[in-house]
């Protein structure tokens, strides 16, 4: 970490300075430095080690090249539903959050009266607990017994089968997403805030109505946190795990049953990520090597989108690394 | 609250100045109220979640399963039958000590590294950044496989909660990214000053930085707080066979299996693991909003 530039001989104090300054670095860092190794950089290195490792977790591994590979993307039965709705989420879910989220932004903005109260009305569900928020509205959802469908039956609209219906739980999941999407709105409300008023103003001389007014002049200023948006709700998906795994296993019913393993997806896989396919392999089927390389299959997309974030997310690095 | 936000819908109290011309008066109180409409529309669809599992909660097992939205008779007693229900004590107790400790020992070894990602000139510098904003952007269940073996077979840790918290002693890659985006907007000015008056780094820091990132410091600490409240992959996979080490997060769930069919009661335990999240967030209300702006960051 020692700064070593051409250091001229003469100057042994800068020389000196520069090695305390060094040590004094590691000092700070050191904490991070050992949790980098230990939990990030070891871990990802005996990841790839067991990839291509035959292992149950108990038994020494042997070695059997790719064959864990060639499971997970020919025979596993889950890798490619879990794809396919990993997909699904990112189009759809993604989506729908970055604009719901949007529309919530520049509501608050233009609410005059009650605006506190409208806001902590928004922001609120964001916080709720993701297995408190998801056993909500397994409730509320609930084909028979639920009020969403109560109400939706009593205007005499159809009523779905939400999370027990394949066609219905990612739907349903995307309902609560966008019940929780508090962070997106606080993020475009400080954006919002931020353009230029007199931009505004010019724009009302020209006679913009208000649709022109936000395609020429607020969507261009921020657009670069919409970008923000977009990508980190990508690698959000990567990550989605608490709400289906919950959402299945308490809309399955076999949860908690002593001796019952519940294999994740309820209903007909259709609430598989790729995050389950990990617990699924590595704890329930101890296939330790093909549970790797989903988690490498894994990694893989969430750097690649993380790479995205860093070079084209400005605003995401302050301008001093740019 | 539904009566307080009707209220707000009377256009009557227009109390705009003259600064709409009177050719555009009758446009803007159609946009008043078409917004203060569709803002209560939205409050309708974050709010009565909430209400439907708090009088859910409050109704007998029979009346939860009617189409009835109104508890009768009120059962306040759902919520200290759940409290006094096997494991919800403890499991309480476990979310507590996971999220204080969890959070304390994450501030205390972050903050360091965030300011030397900050303020220090070295080499690696940005290549240093971009590991905590890879670690941050990775799913856990990325290197858990070998963490686990680590755990429970070298260290005979699993059925305890500790592989969670101990890793918190080193750094979390989120916590460090936000207290340098924060600390980045420092004058440097500050740290110069007290050098110049004989402070070392560590002084300078405790004295002059840490009172002055107070605000990013509470919003980091409640993040990590809700983080670790909230988690459920961990407890799952290094406590799940040992039920005295669950925390609410993951209690919750197998709570709704014991009571099969009581809605009431399962509403109850999720109003009791919401409740000291909200009553959190109306303490510290600004500070979150200050960090989930920190997040999107200086545009």
């Amino acid at each position: 970490m020692t700064t070593r530039n051409a250091v001229p001989a003469t100057s042994y104090t800068l020389q000196k300075r520069r090695r305390r300054d060094g040590l004094r670095t590691v000092a700070f860092l050191s904490p991070w430095l050992v949790g980098a190794g230990l939990f990030f950089g070891y871990p990802l290195a005996a990841t790839v080690y067991f990839s291509f490792m035959k292992y149950d977790g108990f038994t020494p591994p042997t070695w059997n090249g790719l064959d864990n590979w060639t499971y997970v993307f020919t025979d596993y039965p889950f890798f490619w539903p879990a794809m396919r709705n990993t997909l699904w989420l990112v189009v759809v879910m993604v989506t729908a959050r970055v604009v719901f989220g949007l529309g919530i932004g520049l509501l608050i903005t233009k609410v005059k009266l009650g605006a506190g109260w409208f806001r902590t009305a928004f922001y609120l569900p964001y916080l709720a607990p993701p297995v408190a928020a998801t056993l909500a509205f397994v409730f509320l959802l609930n084909p028979g017994t639920g009020p969403v469908n109560h109400l939706v039956g009593s205007v005499g609209l159809p009523q779905p089968g939400w999370f027990n219906d394949p066609a219905w739980s990612k739907p349903a999941l995307t309902l609560l997403a966008l019940w929780g999407v508090g962070d997106l709105m606080v993020i475009f409300m400080a954006s919002l805030l931020d353009v230029p008023k007199e931009q505004y103003e010019a724009a009302e001389l020209d006679h913009a109505g208000p649709w022109q007014r936000f395609r020429f002049i607020t969507l261009p200023n921020i657009s670069p946190i919409v970008l923000f948006a977009v990508v980190t709700g990508v690698i959000q998906t990567m990550q989605y795990y608490t709400q289906p795994l919950v959402a299945a296993k308490v809309a399955s019913g076999v949860i908690g049953r002593p001796g019952q393993s519940f294999e994740p997806g309820y209903p007909e896989k259709s609430t598989l990520t790729l995050p389950h396919l990990v617990y699924n392999l590595g704890f329930q089927r101890f296939d330790t090597g093909s549970a790797c390389v989903v988690a490498l299959v894994l990694f893989g997309l969430a750097m690649a989108f993380t790479a995205v974030l860093m070079r084209r997310g400005s605003g995401f690095l302050s301008a001093e690394e740019r | 609250m539904t009566s307080l936000l009707t209220a707000t819908s009377s256009p009557a109290v227009d109390t705009r100045p003259a600064e709409a011309a009177p050719r555009r008066r009758g446009g803007a109180r159609l946009e008043w109220i078409a917004v203060h409409s569709l803002a209560i529309a939205a409050a309708l669809f974050f709010v009565l979640p909430f209400v439907f599992v708090f009088f859910t909660a409050l109704m007998s097992d029979q009346q939860a399963l009617t189409r009835d939205l109104w508890p009768r008779p009120w059962q306040w007693d759902n919520l200290s039958t759940v409290w006094h229900s096997p494991g919800f004590l403890t499991w309480w107790k476990n979310s507590i000590m996971y999220a204080v400790l969890g959070t304390a020992l994450t501030l205390v070894s972050s903050i360091p590294v965030a300011y030397a990602l900050a303020r220090f000139r070295f080499r690696g510098r940005n290549l240093a950044l971009m590991v905590v904003i890879s670690t941050m952007m990775l799913p856990p269940q990325v290197v858990i496989v070998p963490m686990y073996l680590f755990w429970a077979r070298q260290l005979g840790l699993s059925g305890t909660l500790w592989p969670l918290i101990i890793p918190m002693a080193f750094g979390d890659a989120f916590t460090i990214f936000l207290l340098r985006q924060f600390l980045l907007t420092i004058p440097k000015e500050y740290v110069d000053a007290a050098k110049v008056d004989g402070c070392g780094d560590v002084k300078a820091l405790v004295r002059v930085v840490l009172p002055m990132a107070r605000p990013a410091i509470a919003a980091t600490a409640l993040f990590q707080f809700f983080y670790c409240w909230n988690d459920y992959f961990g407890p799952q996979i290094y406590a799940s066979d040992n039920p005295g080490a669950w925390t609410l997060s993951y209690g919750l769930e197998s709570f709704k299996s014991l009571h099969q069919t009581n809605w009431n009661l399962t509403m109850a335990a999720t109003l009791l693991v919401m409740a000291p999240v909200i009553v959190i967030f109306f303490f510290a209300q600004k500070a979150f909003i200050e960090g989930v702006t920190l997040t999107g960051v200086k545009g």
